[in-house]
């Protein structure tokens, strides 16, 4: 709170330069982590976007939904096709307000080109429990290539908030 | 030697209107102490209207309580926001930049008219907010207010009211600057706390024009004179607002640790060069973390990504390291150089533990440092980001740094400036000597809880995660850690705000003849002064206390870095 002396550009004391040292080979450490695990890790987060608009995309996913149908399920009473994509193909998940639509069946160990786009708000793709979590935009088409590393029933809850019915905005993906 | 002596030049303004302070010979500027009291009130205000959403909302998102209904719960999520994040933070910043800007220079407040303009446009769109969010049902858009959820036009405007009020205030700060260095009000550079300030107002400034690049057009978009808004545009510039917005508060919250620092236990910054460099980084990189918000949006590369959040390569977060060390170093050499010297953490023991403003600078640093700084870190770094983002993670983190972090420190601070600015005697002194550790508590449960519940996959802003179905019981152990820590915190909220009440609506007018509220009759500030060369560098006063205990953090940090990147390893391969 008080002045400081006239001159204050003053050589560092011998603990500040060894903290000033330490602390800044942590931050490079930091820096490398993250383009060592672009190149080597497994989990990376997809950079993949189109450009769509909520009518193409919606026709996408209704025509997916026609090809690959499988049978019928309920999420809060609502019933939505099951859909099972063979693996490698180009699979798609609409977000709404409050509605994951269709209900996903795919195979452990095997690829898949995951399609995420609104119809209106923002939404929150959030996969639970493996917990992966990504940002769902109107107008953008965005492309996730997944391998499910593990097998059952996954719940897909809407992690961002769009309006009052948000908590209710439940999915499911069924690995098998 | 540092000096408290005025220089010369300050009667020659025959317009100045000023007092002396009896306690630390500083001239405060009387339009600048009624700056203060108005800003300092109205941060209060905001702080009580937000701290009951608070208790309400932490009422219903623990689980077993289950307190409102949706609507209700994701106004008061709204409104919580508004008032914490925004509206008492930066009222209370405001003052702080009066403060800074003539008090601790000497000078006089040179636009003081227009700094009241800046005032009532802060205070319209303050109280305004608060009323369209309570008595607008489409404005229920929470703080973030994402495009095309669209909020009533109302809520925009406010929102660019209370920005631009803010924005008047900040330059009447730039204003006092500079017409101090020209009337020679005070000589050489400007002390340590009032660079941190300078710092904290040029984040400001560019923080407050990126929010009106992303809510102008919003507003627009609302009155339907803007057909087209691009959520991912509207995301980059509220970002460039909202996270900047924070780092604002940083600056502001580190100024103030050097501020109580000095106040409390009398150091003298152990080398003004080191502490300058950090709040430069601070200037450099720390804008470029609002990137953290984007981690996993659609449309941007990795390489923007990693760069942006990184700050470049970590320097802002450098700067952060060196101030966790420079400012308890300080400490210690003070103390030491008292004659506490016994040991490694001798001076520790005998350190002021019952004056507020120490332990509130204490708890503040602890839980910024040790919860917020290493959550936020890790889980800004991109790929960890997947594992983190919109849980309730994001809220445990944020709520150690500016709730535990900035709030305490600044709710510490308002013990002195009541006797000081508001010379009023402060009351129920036992209550304040509690107060501090009482929200610390509180805050450390609420951030724990949190974050244990993220890292189970809950999400933040939901009303009810029973919908879900999915998440394994503990999480019901965890919500209620939260919820018992909300009601902690918020205990010692209604505390501050009683003492405060307390303090200015009863009892005359009473001259300060004291800096310590409870720790004695001494003055740390002027025995500051008389901390020499010598002092500092005596191999007894050497700061090695500090060193164990920031290695300790660093491992600590290491460890959690680490164990996020074992977690990441063990979910869905996903490119």
């Amino acid at each position: 709170m008080l002045a400081p002396e006239r001159t204050w550009w003053k050589p560092m004391g011998r603990m500040e330069k060894t903290w000033l040292t330490v602390a800044f080979v942590w931050c490079v450490f930091l820096t490398v982590m993250m383009p060592l695990w672009y190149y080597m890790g497994k989990q990376n987060v997809p950079v993949e976007t189109y450009r769509v608009t909520p009518s193409e995309f919606s026709a996408k996913v209704n025509a997916f939904v026609e090809q690959y149908k499988v049978g019928e399920d309920t999420i809060n009473g609502v019933t939505l096709p099951v859909v099972a994509p063979p693996p490698g193909s180009d699979v798609y998940l609409r977000a709404s307000t409050w509605q994951w639509y269709p209900i996903l069946q795919l195979e452990v160990g095997q690829t898949y080109r995951l399609h995420l786009s609104s119809m209106d708000l923002q939404h929150g793709f959030s996969l639970q429990p493996v917990n992966i979590n990504l940002q769902v935009l109107p107008d953008y088409d965005y492309v996730a290539t997944i391998i499910p590393t593990s097998s059952g029933e996954f719940t897909v809850v809407c992690n961002e908030f769009c309006s009052l019915g948000h908590h209710t905005m439940i999915g499911k993906i069924i690995v098998k | 030697m540092a000096t408290l002596a005025p220089t010369t030049q300050w009667m020659a303004g025959a317009k100045d209107d000023y007092r002396v302070c009896g306690v630390t010979t500083l001239k405060v500027d009387m339009h600048t102490e009624r700056l203060i009291i108005a800003n300092a009130v109205m941060a209060v205000v905001t702080l009580a209207l937000g701290g009951i959403a608070a208790l309400l909302i932490a009422l219903t998102r623990w689980q077993a309580v289950h307190l409102l209904d949706a609507a209700w719960f994701y106004r008061l999520l709204t409104l919580h926001g508004i008032d914490m994040l925004v509206a008492w933070i930066v009222f209370f910043e405001m003052a702080g930049l009066h403060f800074g800007s003539t008090v601790l220079l000497n000078a006089r407040q040179a636009a003081p008219k227009l700094a009241w303009f800046g005032f009532i446009l802060m205070l319209v769109g303050g109280l305004m907010v608060n009323g369209v969010v309570l008595f607008n049902n489409q404005s229920i858009v929470t703080f973030t207010a994402y495009v095309p959820l669209k909020a009533h036009p109302l809520f925009y405007l406010s929102y660019i009211l209370f920005a631009v009020g803010a924005l008047i205030q900040v330059i009447t700060f730039f204003i006092n600057l500079v017409v101090a260095k020209r009337e020679k009000r005070f000589e050489g550079s400007m002390p340590l706390v009032v660079f941190g300030f300078m710092t904290a107002a040029i984040l400001a400034t560019y923080t407050l024009l990126e929010g009106a690049a992303a809510v102008v057009p919003a507003f627009f978009w609302s009155l339907g004179w803007l057909k087209e808004y691009d959520p991912g545009i509207y995301r980059n510039f509220f970002w460039g607002f909202g996270h900047p917005a924070q780092q604002v508060n940083l600056a502001a919250m580190v100024a103030v640790w050097y501020s109580l620092a000095q106040m409390t236990v009398g150091i003298r910054p152990l080398n003004e060069k080191f502490s300058r460099l950090a709040f430069i980084l601070y200037l450099l990189f720390i804008n470029l973390g609002s990137a953290h918000h984007l981690l996993v949006d659609p449309g941007l590369s990795f390489a923007w990504k990693a760069v942006n959040t990184s700050y470049a390569m970590y320097l802002a977060v450098l700067g952060s390291m060196m101030h966790a060390f420079s400012i308890p170093a300080a400490m210690e050499v003070a103390l030491r150089a008292k004659g506490f010297t016994k040991g490694l953490f001798g001076w520790l023991r005998n350190a002021p533990w019952h004056e507020p403003g120490f332990s509130s600078l204490v708890m503040s640093m602890i839980i910024f440092g040790w919860i917020g700084g290493v959550t936020g870190v890790t889980i800004g770094t991109e790929q960890i980001n997947m594992l983190a983002h919109n849980t309730m993670r994001l809220p445990g983190h944020f709520h150690a740094t500016v709730v535990g972090g900035t709030t305490t420190a600044f709710m510490g601070f308002t013990y002195y400036v009541i006797p000081l600015i508001f010379r009023k005697e402060l009351k129920l002194k036992k209550w304040a000597q509690w107060q501090p550790y009482v929200y610390a508590v509180g805050c450390i449960l609420v951030s724990l809880g949190m974050i244990t519940s993220g890292l189970q996959g809950v999400a933040r802003r939901n009303w009810d995660i029973t919908f879900a179905g999915v998440v394994p019981g503990t999480v019901d152990l965890t919500l209620a850690i939260f919820g018992i820590g909300a009601l902690i915190a918020v205990a010692g909220g209604i505390m501050y705000v009683t003492i405060v009440l307390a303090s200015i609506l009863t009892g005359p007018r009473l001259e300060a003849s004291n800096l310590l509220l409870v720790a004695g009759t001494n003055n740390p500030l002027l025995e500051s002064t008389k901390l020499s060369e010598r002092d500092l560098e005596h191999p007894k006063n050497q700061p090695k206390g500090t060193f164990v205990m920031v290695i300790a953090f660093l491992v600590w940090f290491a460890v959690y870095y680490l164990a996020n990147w074992w977690l990441l390893g063990r979910t869905w391969f996903i490119r």
